[in-house]
């Protein structure tokens, strides 16, 4: 099985760090989940959508969120359906299988072809959550009681997880996994990375605002500081409002852009916001 | 050689597992190491370090461990290659690959915790340790090494200079705590209903099918009343001036209470430095998300638990004279102990949590209105040690 997974090597819109590109291909070879943690906005889940580009795999996405139950990954009883059935409706009840719907798990398991199966911010859910999932993650396979029938992987899928970094995940689901810490990209990275979305984009107003941004993310006590995705969108705002690149060594227009916090913004200095502001050296200093 | 960098990762702080240290063996013996030391930096961070604040300890480890190495990758390719060597690839079919400790690996495990014991302290070829452990039965290994490439060839620092480094000092978390542990501890706070009160409302499957069976087998639903946690709970935060530099921790209390869906009732507000006769339910405290204490007060019944989380630390006046507050706009009628001693007299059960460390309670700038508030509400310390206490003590009436 795994063998037919040859290696991850990253797509041409997706820029990853060679590091990144080993921890993939750790977990491929191990055969564990990849759980790759990071700030918002650090390409997560675009990881796990280039993997499967990449690798030629099939891709499949649980998106959880705070009321996701580990059971509804696995399959769901429909038993309202089927009591309803029982009174009222003319389909076999006796045969159970027509109310079971299989979860993502359990279509990535049964899935003919091998798949990337990304659990994505997997933090959102419940404490117990990952614990969960434990057992069907380590055996590849699980039990329908009802049905008595068994699903197991026809293929072991690669399982990626992310987390924002917002909430710790429990001690025996991290001892599965191989993790991974996506970093604040660097400058270097971060150019790739604009160059990737906007490939036109003028060479002086990408440094200017990329200048900018690390300044911005360096003002301290930020309830939000701007991810990968706000720059992209900022820099298209630049780009479209027809920004001079040298406005933003002392402005910076569209703030709102970057900054999605009304305490944050009051964090950044109103001369600096709109207008040109005095200090040439640091411009974008702590409030009081 | 190995077997000291698991001790030295211990020694460090870092909290690695047997179940892991076994899981890099198996990486080895698979070659994703790719004999050189800067692959075998990458891969054992990646299988035995599972949060970004023990990247800094690891480093540390790392280069203390394989300082004498940095010259030569030589020691580590010899060391991997003969336990590559010794272990042929195997291609096991996916239904015989189980992941979960079968004997063998159990087997492995005793052996090393064995080894681990007699070595100990005292100085050892780790290639004799790997020996041991190469034949051991690995028997997984369906991937062939040159399939993967791991450790980039094209970096040519040595991992130990990246590791000396340290790139990740910032993340460490000796300091902070999570958001989980105050869930973990949040979630204590319980009181269930009796099953004597509220609606039926909860399908009862075993009474169902037992008046089922015994209605013939036609449906028959049989509902009761659901024990439900009955605890109600309001959360007063500070959120000025001094309390910045405990934000963080703030933040993450509030993210767990916010979590926290066990409680009947939540409610947030927010203050400055002290309570008056207006608090906010906005933390930017503006006079347009203002509202008047007392109406918060009248609206709770008594069973409500209040948290007070703020550091306490203000100027005497502002908690004992009129007009005392530390917003000018405020213009207190009474001083701020005054609606202090009333929320406590309203609201039995009660705390206040301080992000301040409580050894130095006594001893900071703030350490007067401390010990005022200290008379009125008990104060613990805002840690997940701290709420814990707090929230025994929330469950009995503070008086
Ligand atoms: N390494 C990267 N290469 C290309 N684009 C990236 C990269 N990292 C982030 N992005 C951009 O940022 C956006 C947010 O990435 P996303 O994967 O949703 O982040 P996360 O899941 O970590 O919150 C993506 O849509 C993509 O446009
Ligand atoms: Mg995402």
């Amino acid at each position: 099985m795994s063998e037919k997974l040859s290696r991850f090597s990253g797509t041409g819109d997706y820029i990853v760090s060679e590091e990144l590109q080993n921890s993939v291909n750790v977990a491929i070879a191990l055969g564990r989940p990849l759980l790759v943690k990071g700030e918002p906005g650090t390409g997560k889940t675009m990881l796990a959508k280039s993997a499967a580009e990449n690798l030629g795999l099939k891709f499949i996405i649980w998106n959880i969120k705070s009321t996701t139950k580990a059971q509804e990954g696995l399959y769901v009883y429909d038993t309202v359906q089927r009591l309803y059935d029982s009174q009222f409706g003319d389909r076999d009840v006796s045969d159970i299988k027509q109310y079971i719907r299989l979860g993502k798990l359990g279509e990535a398991f049964t899935s003919d072809e091998q798949v990337v199966l990304l659990i994505d911010e997997i933090d959102k859910a419940d404490l117990e959550f990952p614990n969960d999932l434990l057992w069907e993650l380590d055996i590849m396979s699980y039990f329908i009681p009802e049905t008595g029938e068994t699903i197991t992987a026809k293929n072991r899928p690669l399982v990626i997880i992310t987390s924002n970094a917002e909430k710790e995940l429990p001690d025996a689901f991290l001892r599965r996994c191989i993790f991974h810490y996506i970093d604040f990209p660097d400058k270097a990275m971060m150019a790739s990375i604009i160059k990737v979305h906007h490939p036109d984009l003028e060479e002086r107003l990408m440094l200017q605002a990329m200048e900018a941004f690390y300044s911005l993310r360096n003002v301290s006590g930020l309830l939000k500081k701007p991810s990968t995705s706000e720059l992209l969108d900022w820099v298209q705002a630049l780009e479209l409002g027809g920004i001079n690149p040298d406005r933003l060594t002392h402005e910076l227009p569209f703030l709102g852009v970057l900054l999605k916090k009304n305490q944050d913004l009051d964090r950044v200095p109103r001369n600096q916001q709109e207008r040109g502001g005095r200090s040439k050296s640091f411009p974008y200093s702590q409030r009081g | 050689m190995f077997i000291n960098f698991f001790h030295q990762l211990k020694s460090e702080g870092v909290p690695v597992s047997l179940n892991e240290w076994m899981t890099l063996m198996e990486a080895l013996a698979k070659g994703l190491a790719f004999s050189s030391l800067t692959g075998f930096y990458y891969l054992a961070r990646a299988v035995l370090i599972k949060s970004e604040a023990h990247y800094d300890r690891y480093d540390l480890a790392f280069a203390k461990h394989f300082q004498g190495l940095e010259t030569s990758d030589d020691v580590i390719k010899h060391a991997l290659e003969w336990l590559a060597n010794s272990q042929p690839p195997l291609h096991v079919p996916p239904g015989e690959r189980s992941p979960f400790a079968n004997w063998d690996l159990d087997e492995l495990r005793r052996q090393l915790e064995d080894r681990l014991k007699r070595q100990d302290g005292e100085h050892h070829g780790g290639s004799q340790w790997i020996g041991t452990g190469g034949t051991s039965p690995f028997g997984h290994s369906g991937y062939h090494k040159a399939g993967v490439r791991i450790g980039g060839q094209s970096v040519n620092r040595s991992a130990v200079q990246v590791a000396a480094e340290r790139h990740y000092q910032e993340f460490r978390d000796d300091q902070i705590t999570g958001v989980r542990s105050f869930e973990v501890a949040l979630r204590k706070l319980r009181q269930f209903s009796t099953r004597t009160e509220g609606p039926k409302d909860e399908l009862d499957l075993d009474g169902t099918i037992d008046a089922t069976c015994k209605n013939a087998g036609k449906l028959k639903l049989v509902w009761e009343r659901p024990r439900r946690n009955t605890m109600k709970v309001i959360l007063l935060m500070d959120s000025g001036g001094s309390m910045n530099q405990y934000m963080q921790l703030c933040s993450r209390l509030f993210t767990a209470a916010h979590r926290a869906t066990h409680f009947k009732d939540m409610r947030f507000y927010y203050f400055h430095n002290c309570i008056y006769d207006r608090i906010y339910t906005s933390p930017s405290l503006t006079s347009r998300n203002a509202v008047k204490t007392e109406d918060v007060l009248s609206s709770l019944k008594a069973d409500y638990r209040l948290i007070i989380a703020g550091d306490a630390s203000m100027a005497p006046s502002e908690l004992t004279m009129r007009g005392g507050a530390i917003d000018w706009d405020m213009h207190n009628e009474q001083p701020g102990l005054f609606w202090l001693e009333r929320l406590a007299r309203h609201l039995p059960f009660s705390v206040w949590l301080n992000p301040i460390p409580s050894e130095h309670w006594d001893r900071t700038e703030g350490y007067y209105s401390i010990a005022l508030i200290q008379r009125v509400f008990p104060m613990f310390e805002l840690t997940p040690e701290g709420l814990e206490q707090a929230l025994k003590k929330l469950k009995a009436k503070t008086k």
